[in-house]
């Protein structure tokens, strides 16, 4: 029988032939990830079992990104440990904040992550990378602090889950409304443990923001990947970025899935999860007018510069309604940049929004935007979970950067044609 | 393993567990000083030593945030019985040496309050105040492996000095 993608990547990377889902294999990795809240208990972890040297410091990537600029000593002290510890093992791929950007945006743009490639990250959201037709996946500390010393992980193979979206997604439908509907179809643990592999006609259609946008969620399913087959698009973003030789795996004709789901990209309109739970999706016309307080656009998700071209786009010549506070958050350094240079962050500014460094600070409660008790908030970050954004007693509601845009200028839950007209 | 069970419902997740406002410390001793914060604020007021948290489907899901087993460990509650965990949870509670057991039918019936043990030899979870027995799985060789040596760490010292 013929194997999947991500049985392909797995197998050649634990020195197989092929593998088969529920096999366990301790398999070889390509890139290792850790970031300020996760890596100090990795490097604590490493120092303490006494062992002198990373298996390769160029297959370390440390990025201090969740807490930074750091907001507080303690924060201040974690971030230190990160720098620290790459000055002595002399890592080759450390992120100082001013070329530091939300870790899974930054790894694809950097070239640091590709097609073929087997990635582990202490961050729940490593599965980003699978949108360039790589196996990534979250672990915790331990698991990196293993992978510092030996360069491996164990793995128990994943079954997989195959979701074909046929047709072409409509305007204002994006990667992230296609995910939010398939998480609101199967639920926050309808792929748990499983490979999430997506295809079809709207797929191929899609760009690779989008694409990120899709896999960066699969761990809100309960998935261990989300993944999409490599394909010009693929090429085209890797060009001129990934250095190393991609490896372009696909699926077998007649490889094994344990279940299809099958939807139309036409008829899924742009989608709102509700509190408190990434499945509680609905589409936005059946939300409409609830009142906001707060609109975040931006995070590992949603912060690329497709995401900020779309939002500026609705938010031109417009402004932020009085009740709402608008808080953008370019991904990267490069998309800050990208965005100031195409006059995007005048837009914003003119709005009267307020433009920050990349950081994850809002999307957990970190920093740099934390919710008031009883306030609510619209989101185009990945969890909506009780507390997630600050008080215990907020809201958060889940979105894509047009609806957040379009919701900006009213105050409240908006579809973006409501705004412009196509 | 014997104690009290607490019980939470389905998809308990990372951020209830410890909420991200508390990640700027390794601590364990911190970390526990909050743990289940966000799910039931009076938690750590009301556990003793060695009870036992009971849940419901994808416990842990979430964030990779490994201050979530250090922390229900450090709080000293003994297991973590559920009727499924979220992946990365499951992996950093076998890797730091939290036991957890995957038992839905212990998971639906053990009731708050209710006295329960754990035999692990005899794969047998007992609700002593329900007198009930439910049989759990062992976990795949693989993974005892891990377990047997006090976690993953442990685990590759001893796979490095073998060479």
């Amino acid at each position: 029988m013929g194997m999947t993608i991500t049985e392909k990547i797995i197998a050649d990377h634990s020195g197989l032939k092929e593998v088969h889902p529920g096999q366990f294999v301790y398999a070889d990795v390509d890139i290792c990830l850790g970031n300020d809240i996760t890596a100090p208990i990795a490097i604590e972890e490493f120092e303490k079992a006494g062992i002198s040297k990373v298996f390769d410091p160029e297959k370390i990537v440390l990025v201090p990104d969740h807490f930074t600029p750091n907001k507080d000593i303690k924060s201040a002290q974690q971030s230190k440990s990160l720098r620290v510890f790459a000055e002595k093992h002399h890592l080759k791929h450390y992120f100082e904040i001013g070329r530091m950007g939300i870790e899974h945006a930054l790894l694809p743009e950097k070239g640091i992550v590709g097609p073929g490639d087997l990635v582990i990250g202490a961050d729940s959201h490593t599965c980003t990378y699978g949108a360039l037709g790589a196996f990534s996946t979250g672990v915790g500390s331990t698991d990196l602090a293993a992978c510092f010393a030996t360069g491996k992980v164990w793995l128990r193979v994943p079954e997989s889950i195959r979701f074909v979206f046929h047709g072409k997604a409509k305007s204002w439908t994006s990667g992230k409304d296609l995910i939010l509907y398939t998480i609101g179809t199967i639920g926050v643990d309808g792929a748990l443990y499983k490979a999430m592999e997506f295809e079809g006609s709207a797929i191929s259609n899609l760009p690779m923001d989008d694409r990120f946008a899709m896999c960066n969620m699969a761990i809100e399913a309960g998935a261990k990947s989300g993944i999409i087959a490599p394909d010009k698009n693929t090429e085209e973003y890797i060009k001129g970025r990934f250095k190393r030789k991609p490896v372009m795996y696909h699926s077998d004709p007649g490889c094994n899935y344990v279940r299809t789901y099958e939807f139309n990209a036409d008829k899924i309109t742009p989608q709102v999860a509700l509190p408190s739970l990434p499945e509680n999706t609905k589409p936005v016309e059946e939300v409409s007018g609830i009142k906001i307080d707060q609109i975040v656009i931006g995070s590992c998700t949603n912060g690329r510069i497709s995401d900020l071209r779309i939002a500026a786009g609705i938010l031109k010549g417009k402004k932020v309604h009085p009740s709402i506070r608008l808080i953008i958050f370019p991904a990267t350094q490069e998309i800050y940049k990208k965005a100031l240079q195409e006059g995007l962050i005048e837009t914003f500014i003119d709005a009267e929004a307020v433009v920050s460094t990349p950081t994850c600070g809002p999307c957990l409660g970190g920093h740099m935007g934390i919710l008031a008790e009883g306030e609510r908030a619209l989101s185009t970050t990945n969890r909506n979970f009780v507390g997630r954004m600050g008080h215990p007693k907020s809201e958060i509601y889940l979105c894509s950067p047009a609806v957040a845009a379009a919701s900006a200028i009213t105050g409240m839950i908006t579809p973006p044609d409501e705004i412009i007209k196509n | 393993m014997k104690g009290k069970c607490w019980k939470f419902g389905n998809n308990i997740n990372t951020d209830e567990i410890i909420p991200a406002r508390y990640l700027n410390t390794t601590d364990v001793k911190e970390l526990a000083s909050h743990c289940m914060e966000d799910a039931d604020p009076n938690f750590m007021k009301k556990i003793k030593v060695d009870d036992i948290i009971v849940a419901g489907d994808n416990f842990g899901c979430g964030s990779s945030r490994e201050h979530a087993p250090i922390a229900i460990k450090a709080a000293k509650i003994s297991c973590v019985i559920a009727k499924s965990f979220a992946r990365i949870f499951f992996r950093n509670a076998i890797n730091i040496g939290l036991p957890i057991f995957e038992c839905p039918d212990a998971a639906e019936q053990i009731r708050e309050g209710d006295e329960i043990e754990v035999n692990l030899t005899a794969g047998e979870i007992l609700d002593h105040t329900l007198k009930k027995r439910f049989r759990f799985e062992p976990f795949p060789k693989e993974m005892q492996e891990i377990i047997q040596v006090g976690g993953l760490m442990n685990f590759v010292k001893k796979k490095m000095a073998v060479g």
